[in-house]
């Protein structure tokens, strides 16, 4: 049982101590400055692509906190961020990624954001919406074969994305065969330009694990104990033999859906600004010094220690050298290779 | 047949049975996951029993969902296991085209070889069954432009097993063509025991001087049929079997077309952009002054696949005699 702090009284903190609380919040700052730095690199003409995870934050802190490293599998998705941070990778891994360099662990073959890293139990995935769910489910199924109980996979992905029907057939498979697996979908009302309405009758996702026979919920995705306590409830019934458990997070996308892309062109001013209002960068802040798990000097503290990291990731990735040209014909097979022999 | 010690006679069916037999009783990461693969064990009985000895853990009935069959597997594969997917017929491959081509041609690559994708895809493919316009494709031409696969469509019961074998060790993901009239048509004498042949070796299975044909799969033994008919008439073809598709046999086709001097390929596949079309491409780049022919190609019109009725499905395909008249004209063009 996880030692609770005293000192936040009025909090409903779900056993997270005021180290957990602070190590979220800060997964959160980071997200919101690594997000800023990228678009300013594609401002400034330094990196061609960058995409944000603004309006996740609070959900991905929160269940990367339900997060067993060592243990657990996690196969996320492009917004995920705020996960590949709070699972252990290191704003230089995120930095390596947005600059394309060498060392980036895909090598700067894939575009930003499309994290990998098998020492920590990141699955690499590829820009196909939803392909990686059913590589999930082969993880879980792996976990279950070996009798690994105390593991479960977390797969995430975006609203629109559970219209494919590879999510589908996972749901499916995973539920016939019980396996420890937690879905986790982040809501953010948009894919790309298509609101949830053109991509379902039925808005509520959580509602489709009936059908599959496993349970499902939705929470609030801008409140990161409730995300932690929904996805660890969920992610111990898997590590258990409980099965899998389609989760739902309600959040929203702040800003456009990448550099590439201009989202007045579909949505309004407006209406961003209202979402904007239940950011949950200040609100969980805000949070945080009303119970008493930080001051303000701790929070202006910590801001200021999160800007120096990410300065300082930023610096060094840069100065890591590309791939060269030759660095193309690598790994494509195990060994040397020519289609013709 | 005189059985070599050390040998039996089997089938292509019964060939593939017993490899998949031996590497599920040798490697418990190896799992078995596809349609009716359990109970029923296997549409063409590949898989009979099985369940009852390895349990359905390890040969798993899948809901009718190819993408994820295959997605699936690549996830097992991605985590440590070594999955034998199943698709039941080739004609049914198309719904995992993205975990194929998308996915597991391009896990280590787009990884940098951090995640490796282990990977088996077993499917029944080709003519001649009275398959109809589903029961009856070729996929080969459709896979084989993709870096990162490897394919295979052995034709003899021996081969079946050596490239199984291979295909089952080999660390990167295989798509592993069975053609469905050899199943039980084709019988030949396979060794015992646990044997591999490499991927991307082609078989001269039939030495000869004026003319190589080169094919794959069903076409071969018709191929065959026709070349030793042409002997008899006084001509000499040599036949290679190609075996692998991707990586394809470079060495074995140059050698042969520099010493015959003129190359017909035949498959059952679709002429346009079929493998013949990269074998003519290879053979003009590197050997064209060695040519006393232009190069021929005997392979299936342009139309979507064979058809149901009798007559359809003999437009289609191409016939040992049909071989035999390219074989000829060719001999003595
Ligand atoms: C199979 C596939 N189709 C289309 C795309 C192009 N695409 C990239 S992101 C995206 C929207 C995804 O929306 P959602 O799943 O809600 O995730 P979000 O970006 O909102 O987090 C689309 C259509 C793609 N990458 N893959
Ligand atoms: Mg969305």
């Amino acid at each position: 049982m996880a030692k609770t702090d005293t000192k936040a009284k009025g909090l409903d903190r779900h056993g997270l101590t005021d180290e957990q609380l602070r190590q979220i919040f800060r997964n959160m700052l980071l997200q919101r400055q690594l997000d800023n730095r990228g678009f300013q690199l594609n401002r400034q003409g330094k990196v061609p692509f960058a995409l944000g995870s603004e309006g996740h934050e609070a959900l991905q802190a929160g269940a990367a906190m339900a997060f067993n490293r060592g243990k657990d599998i996690l196969a996320p998705y492009y917004r995920d961020l705020g996960l590949a941070l709070g699972i252990g990778l290191t704003p230089y891994e995120i930095m390596l990624s947005i600059f394309a360099r060498v060392d980036d662990h895909n090598g700067g073959r894939q575009f930003p954001n499309h994290y990998s890293s098998k020492a920590a139990g990141l699955m690499s995935f590829s820009s196909i919406l939803a392909a990686h769910i059913p590589h999930a489910v082969g993880a879980a199924y792996a976990q279950k074969y070996r009798g690994e109980t105390g593991r479960a996979v977390l797969v995430t992905c975006g609203d629109g994305t559970t219209s494919e029907g590879e999510w589908h057939e996972s749901m499916n498979f995973a539920a016939i065969h019980k396996l420890p697996l937690v879905m986790l979908v982040e809501n953010n009302e948009w894919a790309i330009s298509t609101p949830l309405s053109k991509q379902m009758a039925n808005p509520e996702i959580w509602k489709r694990a009936e059908g599959y026979g496993m349970p499902g919920k939705r929470f609030n995705g801008f409140d990161p104990i409730e995300t932690y306590a929904n996805v660890k409830e969920a992610l111990d019934r898997a590590r258990t033999g409980g099965g899998p458990t389609l989760l739902e997070g309600m959040c929203y996308r702040f800003l456009a859906h990448s550099t590439d892309d201009n989202d007045m062109t579909y949505r309004t001013k407006e209406i961003v600004a209202e979402a904007r209002k239940h950011d949950p960068v200040p609100n969980f802040q805000a949070v945080l010094v009303d119970s008493g798990v930080m001051s303000d000097a701790d929070v202006d503290a910590m801001k200021k220690d999160v800007l120096r990291e990410t300065n300082e990731a930023t610096d060094k990735a840069e100065a890591v050298p590309y791939p060269q040209a030759s660095d193309l014909y690598t790994n494509l097979y195990e060994g040397a290779w020519q289609p013709w022999q | 047949m005189a059985v070599t010690a050390g040998s039996k006679v089997l089938n292509n069916v019964e060939a593939v049975r017993e490899t998949l037999y031996e590497a599920m009783k040798s490697d418990d990461r190896t799992i078995i996951l596809g349609e009716d693969v359990g109970a029923r064990g296997n549409v063409f009985l590949i898989t009979k029993d099985f369940i009852n000895e390895f349990g359905p853990e390890r040969v798993i009935d899948t809901p009718i969902a190819e993408a994820s069959i295959v997605g699936i597997a690549v996830g097992m594969a991605m985590e440590g296991l070594r999955p034998i997917a199943e698709i039941q017929f080739a004609d049914f491959i198309y719904p995992a085209f993205n975990q194929i081509v998308g996915e597991a041609a391009k896990t280590r690559y787009r990884s940098n070889g951090e995640y490796t994708c282990p990977l088996v895809i077993r499917t029944p493919y080709g003519g001649g069954v009275r398959g109809a316009l589903s029961h009856s494709v070729s996929i080969e031409a459709l896979f084989y432009h993709v870096p990162g696969l490897k394919i295979v469509a052995p034709a003899f019961p021996a081969d079946v097993k050596g490239l199984l074998n291979a295909a089952i060790d080999d660390p990167d993901p295989v798509l592993f063509l069975e053609h469905k009239k050899t199943y039980r048509l084709i019988k030949g004498e396979v060794p015992e025991g646990h044997y591999t042949i490499p991927i991307g070796k082609a078989n001269v299975i039939k030495e000869g001087r004026q003319l190589t044909v080169v094919s794959y799969g069903l076409y071969v033994h018709w191929a065959l049929e026709a070349a030793n008919q042409l002997e008899n008439e006084g001509m000499s073809v040599e036949v290679i079997d190609l075996r692998s598709i991707r990586p394809m046999d470079r060495t074995t086709i140059l050698n042969s077309v520099e010493k015959t001097r003129k190359l017909l390929i035949i498959h059952e596949d679709n002429k346009f952009g079929g493998i013949g079309a990269e074998i003519s491409a290879m053979v003009a780049e590197e050997a064209l002054f060695s040519l006393d022919a232009p190069i021929r190609r005997l392979a299936a019109p342009d139309v979507p696949a064979m058809g149901y009725a009798e007559p359809l499905e003999h437009e289609y395909m191409s016939s040992p005699a049909q071989m035999a008249d390219a074989m000829r004209e060719l001999v003595k063009f």
